[in-house]
């Protein structure tokens, strides 16, 4: 284990990090601002990506396909929401996990009539598909550096209409307190309504990024699902700083806990007993790191105020 | 929260329905004769009522006392093992797999318990999932007892030495018999002074304490006696299958015990049973007819909750809503 | 529909039993898993099968063959409770299944104690090759061990010296390692297990590059083999550092990963490129009919098709008879997509070549795999010695 393998992976513990932050981002925004548990954020990840795919093959190019495939996320999104989740934000928490969880069975399913059963290919755009020299004899993808970049651009742009803006402002206060804001002549239907196909958006656009390096495949987003919300959970519900810190801490025990567990156990245990120790604890690394925050700070590390 | 529309109506159902539930699956065997493959329709029924029990143990804390538990299929999966692996060693009666399961489950509840109690809301639920997927990949990791491809059983455990599971009618008469004093048992706790503690602790947790009530420790009694019977469920669908796997334990596992509970009426128990038989027979039904016959099953969710508030309890008038 | 069908089917051949008639077809159940990331897998085995029945003119051995497919949903539980749908309710004289070892050592006892056949297009776990085998079980795919096994063959002749061993922590996983090791003696500089359904594997990559080994042999199925091949070419290691695999790079990914797989070596037994006529008729109405190129799967699958007809054919037309139908799978012979004659082992797996294949960009396009070299001619498996069947 040498110095610049341990730089090596901090470096990529932290873009899997930004990753992990550009898929929950929309996740923490709708749930953060109306409260509402949309387990469809994997399904709508995995849509983008699909729709990217259908679009490229149609167009040849993947800036057209990108934009295409965000606008044809939006409209979805905001299908579903005028169909299904509109009815549901006064609703317990559980009956939106019912209804989610027949959305995702839908979608699934439907990808899989739609596109078929099998892995589908989007291709790095020609213009970034360099890479950089990182080590001897191991080269960084520059569009995995695009990924990072549209992360913090989506991370700061968050920020900036959140705190800064108007409509940021009546979206923090709608989700503090839709009643007052609705009677102060906001039409808080409307502003929802904006909030959960932007939410869409945002799950189309990180699917549509990642598929160039991933398998696009019916069933991708449950994964993704289940990391994005340990991810806001750690960061805490509902704010932005607290989603982009926890993904990249998220990021970076996974990573490491990956590369080096073996060997840090191998420091103790012969090798062979090492190699079926650390493995089994590196998968769970990201639970117990859950389970600790939430044991010392049952909110999250930072979450948004007045929860 | 919303009242039962008429408490008259909501108390004949809540004995009728029940009843006429058990009624039903009692003399589903004696059908089962008439139709082609008895032992099959036998089978895929004693099947819906171990989900059934796994379901009732998920809404005594769920329905009655708010605790959304996203791991819950955790505890079917230590009842699995338990058979599983004292038969690696050669143990094989219910008289000690049985305690054996039941005092792993209070364990592990204990000690997961314990650290998620502290939590709320969706903290909860997130909590309940890691320790969840703790327990899947500690089980896919066990070489020795087949990790991932699972553990094969040779026969189904033995009660005082005598096969009596290994009949699938004995086996069905016996799942009916664990579903009905579950279900009694969770009534009785329901109705006990314990159970109107919970369901108080639920609506308003401070006001309980400020009454003297340690929330907590009745929270946490309860999730360990929903942990228990929920491996009881696990302990009945090792010996169904003679198989034990990590898969009893995946999160899409603990999704669906939720989605069970949900969709029957949270809150009333008969629901679990009613949503756990809905769930699984529409599966069995709608797989037959297509491959993509979740297609269907999904939009069908989507619609109850939509349209049937209070699940499909909520249909029939009973069932309490929080 | 096919339910109701079976229901039909069913009463009317009780009515033909009643009177003493001899049945006129063969019912088969076909359980693969059609639903879930791996459902393209299931989707090419039952493609082949019933691009098989289709040749055989819709008959199995000259009865007509009733054929019912359902989704195990690689749940273990759910195979149990579908197959005894199959053998209880569906009356079926033979099943074909499964996919995936862990559905297979749920399902497989349940077929055996029902005395009825088990024909795997798929799955091979060593315990049903070894000493849990079984009579009443036939392979027309592998031991799930083989195919790395040629592979580290492979690597041991070519002179590897300094080997990286990458796979998901699963028992899959570590069994394709001991696999490997089973020929390659060789130093194993790392065993990396990835988590399973992993996506970024940007920390493997970077650790098998620090390391500076000869080659990589990767066990990484479906959707995991997509991310790995694709982040692995990204990452400047695909010339660079020999890639061997096995159950990674087949035609089930390559339309995924495309140029990224091409140069990239897995091990099988079979290939679209084989120079026989039955492979080669197979081939070209596969892609006729489905518009793919097909994977070992959907050979496999095509197999399974013209065992199940030579078989009943050696048994003279009668299923009835379960044993005899049984022993009759010994002696079943027919031209397999392999090229030679069909092979059992005395524990119902075949003896057959196995090949180093890689993969390429046909002239139309379309990505396959195409054979290198032959490692093993006329391969068992390591477990067959501890079956007492003979």
């Amino acid at each position: 284990m040498s110095t610049t393998l341990f730089i090596v992976q901090t470096l990529n513990g932290l873009q899997l990090g930004v990753l992990l932050f550009l898929i929950a981002a929309g996740l923490t925004l709708v749930f953060g601002v109306m409260d509402f548990i949309n387990l469809a954020h994997g399904v709508q990840y995995m849509l983008g990506a699909y729709l990217a795919v259908t679009f490229y093959g149609l167009t040849g190019n993947f800036g057209y396909a990108l934009v295409l495939a965000l606008i044809a996320a939006l409209l979805i999104g905001l299908l579903v929401e005028v169909l299904v989740f509109r009815h549901l934000y006064e609703r317990d928490h559980l009956d939106q996990v019912l209804a989610t969880f027949g959305v995702i069975l839908f979608v699934n399913e439907g990808v899989k009539i739609v596109w078929g059963a099998a892995p589908r290919n989007l291709p790095i755009p020609d213009f970034f598909s360099g890479s950089l020299r990182l080590i001897d004899g191991l080269n960084y993808p520059i569009w995995r550096l695009c990924i990072i970049a549209s992360g913090l651009l989506v991370a700061a742009g968050l920020w900036f209409v959140v705190t800064k803006t108007r409509i940021g402002m009546r979206i923090r206060a709608g989700a503090t307190n839709a009643a007052m804001v609705s009677a102060l002549g906001v039409d808080v239907r409307r502003l929802f309504t904006v909030v959960f196909g932007f939410g869409a958006m945002l799950a189309g656009f990180a699917g549509v990024m990642v598929a160039p390096i991933l398998s696009v495949e019916p069933g991708m987003g449950d994964s993704v699902l289940i990391l994005a919300f340990v991810v806001i959970v750690i960061g805490g519900i509902g704010s932005i700083r607290g989603a982009f810190l926890g993904a990249l801490l998220v990021g970076l025990v996974d990573t490491l806990g990956r590369s080096f567990a073996t060997d840090l156990f191998r420091l103790f245990l012969d090798t062979s007993a090492a190699r079926q120790v650390g493995p089994a604890v590196a998968s769970m690394l990201i639970y117990l790191l859950m389970a600790l925050v939430l044991l010392l700070k049952p909110a999250g590390l930072f979450p948004a105020k007045g929860r | 929260m919303t009242e039962p529309k008429s408490s008259a109506r909501a108390d004949r159902f809540a004995i009728t329905l029940p009843l006429a539930l058990f009624i039903v699956l009692a003399l589903m065997p004696l059908l089962a004769h008439y139709l082609p493959g008895e032992r099959y329709v036998i089978g895929l029924f004693a099947r819906v009522m171990i989900f059934a029990i796994a379901a009732i143990s998920l809404d005594l804390i769920l329905g009655y006392g708010g605790l959304v538990s996203f791991g819950h299929a955790a505890f079917l999966g230590l009842g699995a093992y338990a058979v599983g692996i004292t038969a690696a060693h050669g143990i094989t009666d219910v008289t000690v797999v049985l305690p054996v399961a039941l005092a792993a489950a209070a364990l592990f509840a204990l000690a997961t318990g314990a650290i998620a109690m502290r939590t709320r809301g969706v903290y909860f639920i997130m909590i309940t999932l890691a320790f969840g997927q703790m327990a899947y990949y500690t089980a896919t990791s066990l070489s020795q007892y087949g990790g991932d491809d699972g553990l094969r059983l040779a026969a189904r455990s033995t009660v005082l030495g005598l096969p009596v599971l290994a009949d699938s009618r004995g086996f069905y008469f016996a799942v009916l018999a664990a579903l009905v004093v579950v279900y009694l048992l969770c009534r009785m706790i329901v109705a006990s002074r314990f159970g109107r503690v919970l369901r108080a602790a639920r609506e308003n947790p401070v006001r309980t304490e400020t009454m003297g009530y340690n929330v907590h420790a009745f929270r946490l009694t309860a999730y360990v006696i929903s942990g228990c019977i929920c491996a009881i469920a696990g302990f009945l669908l090792a010996n169904q299958n003679s198989f034990v796997s990590p898969a009893y334990m995946s999160w899409q596992r603990s999704g669906e015990l939720i989605v069970m509970v949900i969709l029957g009426g949270m809150g009333s128990l008969h629901g679990a049973v009613l949503g756990s038989l809905v769930y699984l027979l529409l599966e069995e039904l709608l797989s037959g007819f297509t491959e993509h016959w979740k297609v269907i099953f999904g939009p069908l969710l989507v619609l109850v909750v939509l349209f049937a508030r209070g699940g499909l309890m909520g249909l029939f008038g009973g069932g309490r809503r929080g | 529909m096919r339910k109701f069908l079976a229901t039909a089917g069913i009463a009317g051949a009780f009515a033909l039993a009643a009177m003493g008639a001899q049945a006129q077809s063969v019912k088969v159940g076909v359980m693969l898993t059609l639903s879930g990331p791996a459902a393209v897998l299931g989707q090419h085995a039952r493609d082949g099968f019933q691009l098989g029945i289709k040749h055989l003119g819709g008959k199995l051995g000259g009865l007509t063959a009733d054929i019912i497919v359902v989704d195990d949903e690689l749940k273990p539980d759910v195979g149990v409770q579908k197959v005894q749908a199959l053998l209880e309710r569906d009356k079926v004289d033979i099943v074909v299944g499964v996919i995936f070892s862990n559905v297979m050592m749920a399902i497989a006892k349940p077929v055996f104690d029902a005395n009825t056949i088990l024909v795997s297009p798929n799955a091979g776990p060593s315990p049903l090759a070894g000493r849990g085998c079984s009579p009443w079980f036939f392979s027309t795919a592998w031991q799930n061990d083989q195919n790395h096994e040629a592979m580290g063959k492979y690597a041991q002749d070519a002179g590897y010296k300094k080997v990286v061993l990458i796979a998901p922590n699963y028992q899959a996983g570590k069994d394709s390692m001991a696999g490997f090791k089973r020929h390659f003696k060789g130093e194993i500089v790392e065993e990396i297990f990835n988590q399973v359904n992993q996506l970024d594997f940007a920390a493997e990559i970077a650790k098998i590059a620090s390391l500076k080994p000869d080659a990589v042999f990767a066990f990484e199925p479906g959707g995991m083999g997509v991310n790995f091949v694709k982040q692995y070419a990204q990452a400047g290691l695909a010339g660079k550092i020999p890639f061997l695999s096995a159950f990674t790079v087949d035609e089930t990914t390559l339309p995924a990963t495309q140029d990224a797989a091409v140069g990239l070596f897995a091990g099988s037994q079979w290939a679209p490129n084989l120079e026989n006529p039955v492979s080669k008729k197979f081939v070209a109405d596969y892609e006729k009919d489905y518009g793919k190129v097909p994977a070992m799967y959907a050979a496999q699958g095509y197999d399974a098709a013209l065992l199940i007809d030579a078989a009943i054919k050696a048994a003279g037309g009668k299923v009835a008879d379960k044993a005899a139908l049984r022993d009759a799978f010994k002696r079943a012979s027919f031209a397999s997509i392999r090229g030679a004659p069909f092979k059992l082992n005395t524990n119902g797996f075949p003896i057959q070549d196995v090949y180093v294949v890689k993969a390429v960009k046909r002239a139309d396009g379309k990505f396959a795999t195409e054979t290198v070299a032959k490692v093993f001619t006329g391969y068992t498996d390591a477990y067959a010695k501890d079956c007492p069947l003979k």
